[in-house]
């Protein structure tokens, strides 16, 4: 059995034969991120690689340092150390092919707005600051909430959405940034069970579309239906690779510690493996 | 001049007001503690505002009555009365409507202050008002202080004092976990009100003083300045006191050195020195101490990051992590280990993988939360338990 | 009546009512992101800016002031997050101790300096004097085309409309960054937009009202200005540029109406003197707030809808 830290350590040390084939660059590639609230390491000394057109998800328990792993990827805290690059970018030249979809509950849904004028958020690339807002973006906006179905709801304000309907809002709105690179952090929390089975799809789709998905996931008992790939992180770097190799119980023991019961892993396992 | 006044050496009056003001200072501080854990600071500006139109309507009042309209208890009285309806409609406002506690504050606060503005200027024209010189509560001033008015500050700043020790274990647990306290039986909405009472009184002796304009700093920097100092309650509420007193006591004296001085914005500046020094000196959580922590701490996450990457034969790139490898003699400066460098390097690649270990053992949840990357762990674990768990390692370690 | 109006009344009416305006349109914003009482840190500022940009120049004038209260401003903004950080204490707490520190230096600098000769004193910057900004060269509404008459208007009123000309282009130009980065800041970030430059760019933008507004009504009656107008709009509606409109309405409505009251009202109940202009409108934009705050079609948070 390969020591922990070997497997993403690898993934980044392909970064000299990547560069001689032609093969397109990672999509997502982090090395040595160490990132402290006050002097308490969240993520330390992480690696991790994402290839283009895969769909990751991002495990570990509470606490485990998934939500800012993808803060410090966006540029939003600031790491101690290490390194980010976006399809073989910085992040600052690769702004325009990443699309983000913050937690819910991150933001006042109490703000005077209507769904459409979130989701032309996503367009504000293109508007920038004076540019009117043409039929076709607004075409675009309400395209973009059809494909989450929303609609019926283009107009209505925003704090008269459900849960999940906010949620579905905010995959709209990166939907509009047509990007080539989705993070979501944790999109499937206190939602509906209509709109998660929306949300896959939509994300199952853009998958489809040659597009990369990476997402913070907490619900152990969806992964294999929905993520090819899965990071597993508490803090250290515990794993990475396909589900089906990653999943296992010994690896989320090394992740979750005392936190999971070894009746629940296998119990989540067993039933996992029969549909 | 200044030492005889910092001495009490002035005479009798000045004496009588530096107690007062330093009486004042005290409850200020602690009242002021309670209400800044309970992250309510600025609620304090919206109070002393609000009770201008309360000042000047008592004054009319009792002037009406045919009384002297500069009678101290009478305006506290109305001081007290507007600054509670203020209170009550920010409570109001953020219940009732979709309007948040800041601008509910900001709305009392101007709102009052402006229809108490209008009442000053009605004073004015007012017979018994052209001497009233009630500007002087808006900045303080101690001069001309009434013996009977000293006396009335020192008393109610005692009382206010006694009160807080009375409700100090309630309202350090409002403070603390106001949700935990109301399931173990306490009135989170009594405490409050009660806290919210003190800090009127506070205000209302201190407006002669300090000026209802400046009367916040007083409740606010002395507390923020003995957070600095400790992580106990308690403790952060005495040293609140003893620098809302200092502050006090030193700028009524220096005040009393020359009439020209308003006493509050000497009061203030006094207390934000008292800030500033905290900043620079305090061990616990001052602002210097703060960064050398955070300089050391920087360190010591390179110096970890770097051993692991030599261990892995990985390149380091960070040019920092590896100065501070070069320097410690650990690597050359193009990054080759040089032999102290791969024994440390083989160390934190053993700790690490100690750690992985302990950390997947279901039944030490508790020691392995003490992870956090830098931790050797030696420091939790003894030499029997290190044996133990190196006996379920994946690997022996065979690394350089 | 016209002559007198036109010389006594019409030119602190327009101040009043540019002051209200300039200081409602950025309080929107102030008031959406939770900053309600960065626009009382930053009034109580002003005051040290102008006593300090004095003390340099030795004059009362325009634009050294403006400079003055503007770095204050910005010195009093790094100073709270210098605070908030270094003593890990909440933004509200950090305020309090910046801006009283900064406004008692203010008091005793003013106090210690000989501004005896000049229009400077505590309770001015306090509640301002909005009645002394008359214009005594106007006869009447003619005078409005009289050139020689219009150069003696008060420096404040065309001080106040550059102001208020600044802050709303300013704002136009930023609407949609201001908007996205007031609505969710981490998005906004990922997009580009330089959020913290947004944030201080408002800030500044409130200081320069206040600093405008300042003279004509005072730094207390500032913050009714940056609050009461966008908070009543608030009750009014559920969208951003409405909002905006309703705002810079009740501006006009609580200047107008405050100032009308002040000047007019204590004679009709048989007083002899008027009463603070400043301090009547600021009660008359709380009394409109008071009113939206019962009757405002949006006066309540969107149901419950927001928890699941």
């Amino acid at each position: 059995m390969a020591h922990p830290l070997s497997t993403p350590r690898s993934l980044l040390q392909t970064e000299g034969t990547v560069a001689a084939t032609p093969a397109p660059p990672p999509a997502l590639q982090v090395g040595g991120l160490t990132v402290a609230y006050g002097e308490k390491p969240v993520v330390f000394s992480v690696d991790m690689s994402v290839a283009q057109g895969t769909m990751t998800a991002i495990v570990g328990p509470n606490g485990a340092g998934k939500s800012t792993l993808l803060k410090a990827v966006l540029g939003l805290v600031k790491p101690l150390s290490g390194e980010v690059r976006l399809f073989g970018l910085p992040l600052s030249r690769a702004r325009d092919r990443v699309a983000y979809v913050p937690q819910r509950a991150s933001v006042d849904w109490d703000f005077p707005a209507r769904v459409i004028d979130v989701v032309l958020m996503g367009l504000h690339r293109e508007l920038g600051l004076l540019r009117r807002v043409r039929p076709a973006h607004l075409d675009r906006a309400r395209a973009c909430l059809a494909r989450v179905g929303m609609e019926d709801f283009a107009t209505r304000q925003i704090g008269q959405l459900s849960g999940g309907q906010q949620q579905r809002v905010f995959l709209a709105r990166a939907l509009a940034q047509s990007a080539d690179l989705y993070l979501l952090d944790e999109p499937f929390a206190g939602v509906d069970a209509a709109t998660e089975k929306a949300i896959i799809a939509v994300l199952k789709d853009l998958r489809a579309e040659g597009r990369t998905i990476v997402a913070v996931h907490h619900d152990l008992s969806t992964i294999r239906a929905y993520f090819e790939h899965m990071f597993l992180i508490n803090m250290r770097a515990i794993a990475a690779g396909p589900v089906a190799e990653v999943f296992t119980a010994a690896n989320l023991q090394r992740a979750y510690g005392g936190r999971l019961g070894e009746a629940q892993v296998a119990g989540m396992q067993a039933g996992d493996a029969t549909p | 001049m200044i030492w005889q006044a910092l001495t009490l050496q002035l005479g009798y009056n000045a004496t009588l007001v530096a107690i007062g003001a330093t009486m004042l200072g005290i409850a200020a501080g602690v009242t002021g503690s309670f209400l800044f854990l309970r992250k309510r600071a600025l609620v304090s500006d919206a109070v002393s505002h609000a009770t201008l139109p309360g000042i000047g309507l008592a004054f009319i009042v009792m002037v009406a009555l045919g009384g002297e309209g500069r009678f101290l208890p009478g305006l506290m009285l109305g001081a007290a009365v507007s600054s509670g309806l203020g209170l009550l409609v920010i409570g109001w406002m953020i219940r009732r409507t979709r309007l948040t506690e800041d601008a509910a504050i900001g709305a009392v606060l101007s709102v009052f202050f402006g229809a108490g503005i209008v009442i000053l200027t009605v004073i004015q024209s007012m017979q018994a008002g052209r001497q009233a010189g009630l500007e002087s509560v808006l900045l303080g001033s101690t001069a001309g202080m009434l013996r009977a008015d000293a006396l009335v500050i020192a008393a109610g700043g005692a009382l206010v004092l006694l009160l807080v020790m009375l409700l100090r274990r309630p309202m350090l647990a409002v403070g603390f976990d106001p949700d935990f306290a109301a399931v173990t039986g306490t009135n989170v909405a009594r405490i409050d009100l009660a806290m919210m009472g003190l800090v009127m009184a506070v205000t209302v002796l201190g407006i002669t003083t300090v000026g209802l304009v400046l009367i916040v700093a007083l409740l606010i920097i002395p507390a923020v300045t003995a957070r600095l100092w400790t992580d106990n309650a308690l403790r952060m509420v005495g040293l609140a006191g003893l620098a809302g007193g200092l502050a006090a006591f030193v700028g009524a004296a220096v005040s009393a050195t020359a009439p020209a001085l308003p006493t509050g914005p000497i009061i203030v500046l006094a207390s934000f020195v008292l800030f500033v020094l905290s900043i620079a000196l305090a061990p616990a959580r001052g602002g210097v101490a703060l960064l050398l922590r955070q300089m050391r701490f920087r360190r010591r996450v390179h110096r970890r990051q770097g051993l692991l990457a030599l261990a892995a034969g990985q390149p380091i790139h960070e040019p920092f992590t590896l100065t501070l490898l070069a320097r410690e003699g650990m690597a050359r400066a193009d990054g080759v280990p040089t032999e102290a460098g791969r024994i440390a390097a083989a160390k934190a690649l053993l700790d690490e993988a100690r750690w992985a270990a302990l950390r997947g053992d279901p039944a030490q949840g508790l020691t392995a939360s003490r992870y956090d990357g830098l931790t050797p762990i030696e420091t939790v674990l003894t030499p029997d338990q290190i044996a133990e768990l190196d006996r379920h390692l994946p690997r022996p370690q065979a690394v350089i | 009546m016209g002559a007198e109006f036109v010389a006594l009344s019409l030119t602190p009416l327009l101040i009043g009512v540019l002051a209200a305006v300039t200081c409602a349109l950025p309080g929107n914003f102030l008031l959406l992101r939770r900053q309600a009482l960065i626009g009382d840190a930053i009034s109580h500022v002003v005051l040290p800016g102008i006593v300090v940009a004095f003390l340099l120049t030795g004059r009362v004038a325009a634009l050294p002031m403006m400079l003055g209260a503007a770095g204050a401003a910005l010195v009093s903004v790094v100073l709270i997050e210098a605070v908030r950080r270094t003593a890990r204490i909440e933004a509200g707490a950090a305020m309090g101790v910046i801006f009283t520190t900064l406004f008692a230096a203010g008091v005793l600098l003013l106090e210690q300096s000989d501004t005896s000769g000049v229009h400077l004193d505590v309770e001015h910057a306090l509640y301002g004097n909005l009645e002394s900004l008359i214009w005594l060269d106007a006869t009447g509404w003619a005078s409005l085309l009289d050139p020689v008459a219009l150069s003696g208007l008060p420096p404040e009123l065309p001080r106040m409309a550059v102001a208020l000309l600044i802050v709303a282009l300013s704002i136009a130009v930023m609407w949609r960054p201001l908007a996205i980065a007031t609505f969710d800041e981490g998005f906004a970030a990922t997009l580009g937009l330089p959020v913290r430059a947004i944030g201080l760019a408002l800030v500044m933008l409130a200081a320069l009202a206040a600093v405008a507004a300042f003279d004509a009504v005072g730094s207390i009656i500032v913050i009714a200005m940056f609050i009461c107008p966008p908070a009543a709009a608030r009750m009014m509606t559920d969208r951003l540029l409405a909002q905006a409109a309703w705002s810079v309405g009740f501006a006009i409505l609580s200047a107008v109406l405050g100032y009308v009251l002040a000047g007019y009202g204590p004679l009709w109940l048989g007083f002899a003197n008027s009463v603070s202009a400043a301090g009547m409108i600021a009660t008359v934009s709380g009394l409109i707030l008071g009113v939206t705050m019962m009757i405002g079609p949006c006066r309540r948070r969107a149901g419950g809808a927001t928890v699941h």
